[in-house]
């Protein structure tokens, strides 16, 4: 267990440096007030605004201010929402975390599914077509198919809504379009690992031994083929956790990402403050699941 | 693999034994490529995107920005407005096959730019986070963490919001978020390959360390960097146009294809065609580019190399061969 | 007309490969009958293997085919069977154990799920299965049986892990086991307890056991009937005395006259003064001592052979030596100065005089780099050697001299077979110049008849330059023969050391003793006896 307890510890460094690292990007890289007040800030207006956010203050001061606060998840208050911003980030990104969960659950089912099959006759007409598909998925842009989907499904045919969110449809565009590029990614992955792992000399043992086809595929070499898997999977999940900023945008999804993108352009500095550290605790919890996941499945990382 | 490798030792004989005048490396590729058709097709496709990058802007510049009130939203596939026009026009009547091909400028330079200094620095600190001091290593991974956990369009929103989002910045900023793909493949490679017994024989011979890593472990991880480094770039031309969708990439009058699916998207309902050609061109571009890492990815094994030498005749459903 | 419980018959099989079609086994034939042993014996690249994968239907189509032949098994033809049919024979009629087991065993489920797995395939109820697998455990004499069926496979170590196969082979009590190269990977002592219990199994169950390997101290040891294969064919069949006392075909001959361990045993050297003085070294890893107070000393131009099992702390020695490891306490007293603690500046000139060649030549050479390339890169670093006009030619020199040939300076490391590349290995350390090459199991991993060449070229540059060699291996025929001293190791610690004629005559202690009784000698005759002699 001490492999693991050096993990945490490095993951959880590397939370601290990012925090530090926000910190001094957003004081070191030009006047907190010049950058979020409008241009035509009068003199007043921004020493009243260094006054109220403490900006007078020594930067040792004001850092361990900001750790205090960070560390009680206090952001202050939303600039544009006048309440506190962690509550604005919280609520956008429990729609974020269910848009993700659900992309990625179907997405790693459906790539898991059909990239063993197609491992299992590699060069085979399945896995040419499989591969091609794939191939294309992961070479399109997002907002592209997102507003050629709104053309087609919402403005053409009216089957599905435009943007917003309220009934399931809602959710049928969004999902849909941002599942089309980690599937195309993992598939790749799983059929890559499968096809290795069919190759590997514990599946003659399994033939030798008169296990069945089926068996062979789903018990053997899955689980060792899904190892590499994870990482991808945990790869392209903090990616939609950071915020779907695109598909989000172009769907009018109130997500983290929309409001990331919202805040900046509001200058909304709390706001953005939050939301960043919300997404990287989620990622960090997200990367501890992989490392259980993996440990669940290889017995040699365990001991 | 007993049945495997009894062969291998086989052709390894007759090879050493025969050893006519090899063709030359070049056309060798030339024929590993032409056994793979998309991949073929995938290089002539970006041969000619790479040709209008280079020369597009000095021959169509004029035609791309001179606005035409009559062809504004031209409809495409009509050679009535000049065979610029075939793709039709866009909201100022500008052609778009003209826009798109100056585009390809600015687009490819971007993603070629921020890929070659990601994957430079990513190589860079790699080899130092496998092969130096333990404690470097892990600081180089711990800040490759950083990069990983930090939104990366918010990274690329915060810097372009406070710098103008010009070319280089755009590419500054891509690069960096691009970083720890490079440096942790680096790093993975290089922990293993410096295990290997050939970089012990150096050690032994009294090899210094430079040499070691740049004669010896480079040369080995390059493949693999080659092979990202072009899945990669199909990526941060993604990410570029996802910039440029979102308003804050470049900026008019400069154009890459990524914006002008932005500017399309308004016309969506009546003129389809403003956002449509230009996202087919990243399509086919990242398409072409996936296709041809996927082909160097087996080029470049040499375990998988066979796949590409075999001769169609006796080629029989390719299969697990080295199993 | 089932004569035999399983014969193959005119087998061909041949493969697709981007060189052309290979022919893998050409027209083989061969039986087996209950209670028998049959070993199949080849070098690599004989295809001894591709008849018993045709058997259990382990052949990839494509890119392999069976061109011709039939496999008979208990009157059925394998070859025209259903898929079904087959796979309800694989596993529990004829089962198979393979050679590293390590990579053979699934790595993320349980050694009692899969020996339960084989008989569940096989329609044994749950219970039953379990309680089997304990009894299997039991019978291959493997320790703590009950918890060792929790376990995994890297908890084991590579004995063990051999045992776990045999269990598992014998799980649903099959009428053939198919075994290949079942002890190769295996220490000499394990090696002998391996192939004790499969005799003492196939006694006990009457089983038709077929054996594919390389040694011919395995076939003296347990076969009953031989057939010798090269290049895909069989050349010869016989019983193990017939082969070996009176063999017809010259390749077998060869074979049999390659096997190490017959020669003359080295005259100890003259006294003289020391080249390397080993006093005290230690090197542990957390409480595993690799090396503990090891001592030794080495002359000009002498061979001293260090042997052990594996863990005994035998390639410690080496890197510790060549500073690629750092020993904990010691010293190492190369011409009078301290290896252990020398600046770098000095040891990149100790660099010259001391070389390695590693013992796989495949991984120790840089694939992307020509042969020109990998022997002048000695040059590259210690540019005072010789200048570079003259390399071309001087590398030209070293490829004859190590028996190649100078145009293959322009070809790269892959397009050579394993003996030729050891000898690029050779080369390389030669370009240096050094006054003493340390050689880590430099040998064995070629074939017996490779080996012995490489071995001969070893001897001459002993002779003609004056090298000495520190040779590090497991296999003691091949030490006997080459060896000036032999240095014995057990777990860190100089067991013995003494001059060749010394260890191998009258070894003083009993873990050599143990070490040289477990060797197999090729002679079917004096292997009997001195199985007798142990029993």
């Amino acid at each position: 267990m001490p492999r693991y307890a050096s993990r945490i510890i490095s993951s959880f460094a590397s939370l601290v440096l990012l925090l530090v690292m926000v910190f001094f990007l957003s004081r070191l890289t030009g006047d907190p007030a010049a950058l979020f007040l409008p241009d035509d800030a009068t003199p007043q207006m921004i020493e009243q605004f260094r006054e109220l956010h403490g900006l007078n203050d020594p930067m040792i001061v004001q850092f361990g201010r900001y750790v205090w606060d960070v560390l009680h998840l206090n952001f202050g208050d939303s600039l544009r929402q006048a309440r506190p911003a962690i509550e604005v980030v919280t609520q956008a990104f429990v729609w974020t975390l269910w848009l993700a969960l659900i992309t990625m659950a179907l997405v790693t089912a459906a790539a898991v599914v059909i990239g063993s099959l197609a491992a299992f006759r590699p060069g085979g007409i399945f896995d040419r077509i499989v591969t091609f598909t794939s191939l294309i998925g992961a070479s399109a842009p997002d907002f592209w198919v997102a507003i050629v989907g709104i053309t087609v499904f919402a403005i053409g045919l009216g089957w599905l809504p435009t943007s917003g969110t309220g009934t399931v449809w809602h959710w049928i565009l969004p999902i849909a379009v941002l599942f089309i590029r980690p599937f195309g990614l993992i598939l790749q992955v799983v059929r890559g690992s499968m096809v290795s792992a069919f190759g590997s000399a514990y599946v003659k043992t399994a033939r030798a031994k008169g296990v069945r086809d089926r068996s062979i595929i789903f018990v053997h070499t899955l689980r060792n083929a899904m190892l590499p898997v994870i990482t991808v999977v945990g790869d392209q999940a903090a990616a939609l956790l950071n915020g779907a900023v695109v598909v989000e945008t172009i769907f009018g999804f109130p997500g983290v990402g929309k409001l990331m993108i919202d805040s900046i352009l509001n200058r909304d500095f709390n706001v953005i403050l939050a939301a960043i550290m919300v997404t990287a605790i989620a990622i960090f919890v997200m990367n501890l699941l992989i490392d259980l996941a993996y440990a669940l499945l290889d017995p040699r990382i365990r001991t | 693999m007993a049945v495997s490798s009894p062969l291998k030792a086989q052709h390894m004989s007759t090879l050493t034994s025969s050893g006519p005048a090899e063709p030359s490396r070049l056309r060798v590729v030339l024929g590993m490529l032409w056994r793979d058709k998309f991949a073929t097709a995938a290089v002539i496709f970006l041969l000619i995107a790479i040709l209008c990058a280079i020369l597009g802007p000095a021959l169509l510049t004029e035609a791309a920005t001179r606005q035409n009130l009559r062809a504004r939203n031209f409809a495409p596939f009509s050679l009535d407005q000049g065979w610029l026009m075939i793709l039709g026009g866009d909201a100022l009547g500008r052609p778009l096959l003209a826009r798109i091909i100056v585009a390809a400028r600015n687009t490819l330079m971007i993603a070629a730019g921020a890929v070659a200094l990601s994957a430079s620095i990513g190589a860079m600190l790699g080899l130092a986070a496998g092969y130096g001091p333990r404690w470097l290593g892990t600081v180089i991974m711990r800040l490759a963490d950083v990069i990983m956990s930090f939104p990366s369009l918010l990274l690329a929103v915060i810097v372009l919001y406070m710098l103008s989002p010009s070319v280089g910045n755009v590419i500054l900023v891509l690069a960096v978020t691009r970083i720890p793909v490079y440096l942790r493949t680096t790093r993975a490679e290089v922990l293993e390959i410096k295990e290997r017994m050939f970089v012990q024989a150096a050690q032994v011979m009294g090899a210094s360390s430079l040499r070691i890593v740049f004669r010896h472990i480079l040369p080995m991880v390059i493949p693999t960097l080659v092979t990202i480094a072009t899945l990669d770039f199909a990526f941060v031309m993604l990410a570029e146009s996802a910039l440029s969708f979102l308003g804050i990439g470049i900026q008019p009058p400069e154009i890459t294809w990524g914006l002008m699916v932005a500017q399309g998207k308004q016309y969506l309902a009546n003129a389809w065609w403003l956002a449509f050609w230009p996202g087919l061109a990243i399509i086919l571009t990242t398409l072409s580019l996936n296709l041809l890492s996927n082909w160097l990815r087996i080029a470049l094994d040499p375990a998988q190399r066979w796949r590409l030498e075999i001769t169609p005749a006796n080629k029989i459903g390719g299969g697990k061969a080295n199993g | 007309m089932a004569d035999h419980l399983l014969e193959v018959r005119n087998l061909s099989v041949r493969f697709h490969t981007a060189q052309g079609i290979v022919n893998a086994v050409n027209n083989v034939s061969w039986h087996v009958d209950r209670g028998e042993t049959l070993a199949i014996l080849g070098e690599s690249g004989s295809g001894k293997s591709v008849s018993s994968s045709a058997i259990l239907n382990l052949i990839d189509m494509p890119p392999g085919e069976i061109t011709s032949g039939e496999i008979l098994f208990d009157g059925l033809n394998l070859l025209t069977a259903t898929h079904e049919e087959r796979r309800r024979i694989n596993g529990k009629r004829i089962a198979m154990i393979f050679q590293d087991p390590l990579s053979h065993l699934n790595p993320v489920y349980t050694v009692g799920w899969q020996l339960r797995e084989v008989m569940r395939v096989h329609a044994v109820p749950a219970a039953e299965a379990a309680a089997r697998a304990l009894d299997l455990m039991r019978r291959v004499g493997m320790p703590e049986p009950e918890a060792s069926l929790d376990k995994y496979p890297h908890q084991f170590s590579g004995g063990q892990r051999q045992r776990i196969m045999i269990a598992m082979a014998l799980a649903m009590k099959p009428d053939i086991i198919i075994a290949d190269e079942p002890t190769t990977a295996l220490d000499v002592t394990v090696q002998a307890e391996v192939l004790k219990l499969l005799r003492e199994l196939q006694d006990e169950m009457g089983l038709g056991l077929v054996l594919i390997t390389h040694d011919l101290g395995v076939v003296a040891e347990v076969a009953d009937r031989v057939v010798v294969m090269n290049a895909g064919e069989i050349v010869e069949a016989g019983t193990p005395a017939e082969i070996y006392h009176h063999a017809k075909h010259p390749y077998t001959r060869k074979l049999i006259a390659a096997a190490p361990g017959k020669g003359e045993m080295n005259a100890p050297m003259a006294e003289g003064e020391a080249l390397l003085r080993v006093e005290r070294a230690c090197k542990s890893y957390g409480p595993f001592k690799a090396l503990n107070d090891v001592s030794f000393e080495l002359r000009k131009g002498e061979v001293l052979a260090v042997v052990g099992e594996s863990g005994s702390g035998k390639s410690t020695v080496a890197k510790a030596i060549l500073r690629l490891i750092e020993a904990d306490s010691g010293r190492a007293l190369w011409k009078g100065r301290d290896l252990f603690t020398m600046p770098s500046r000095e040891l990149y000139a100790m660099r010259r005089e001391i070389q390695m060649v590693f013992q796989d030549p495949t991984q120790s050479l840089n694939p992307r780099m020509s042969i020109f390339q990998i022997i002048s890169e000695a040059w590259v670093i210690h540019p005072e050697i010789l200048p570079k006009a003259r390399w071309k030619e001087r590398v030209a020199e070293l490829l004859t001299q190590v028996g190649l040939s100078p145009d293959h300076a322009r070809r790269y490391p892959h397009q050579f077979s394993g003996g030729q590349r050891q000898r690029i290995a050779i080369a390389r350390a030669l370009a240096l110049e050094p006054e003493l090459i340390i050689a880590d199991e430099a040998v064995s991993a070629l074939d017996v008849s490779i080996q012995a060449q490489v071995i001969e070229l070893l001897a001459k540059l002993k002779r003609e330059l004056g090298i000495a060699f520190i040779f590090i291996a497991h296999d003691l025929p091949v030490v006997r023969d080459f060896a000036d001293h032999v240095m014995v190791m057990e777990k860190g610690r100089v067991v013995e050391i003494g001059t060749v004629r010394e260890i191998f005559d009258t070894p003083a202690q009993p873990y050599t003793r143990r070490l040289l009784a477990a060797g197999l000698d090729p002679d079917p005759e004096v292997q009997k006896a001195r199985r007798r002699a142990v029993a």
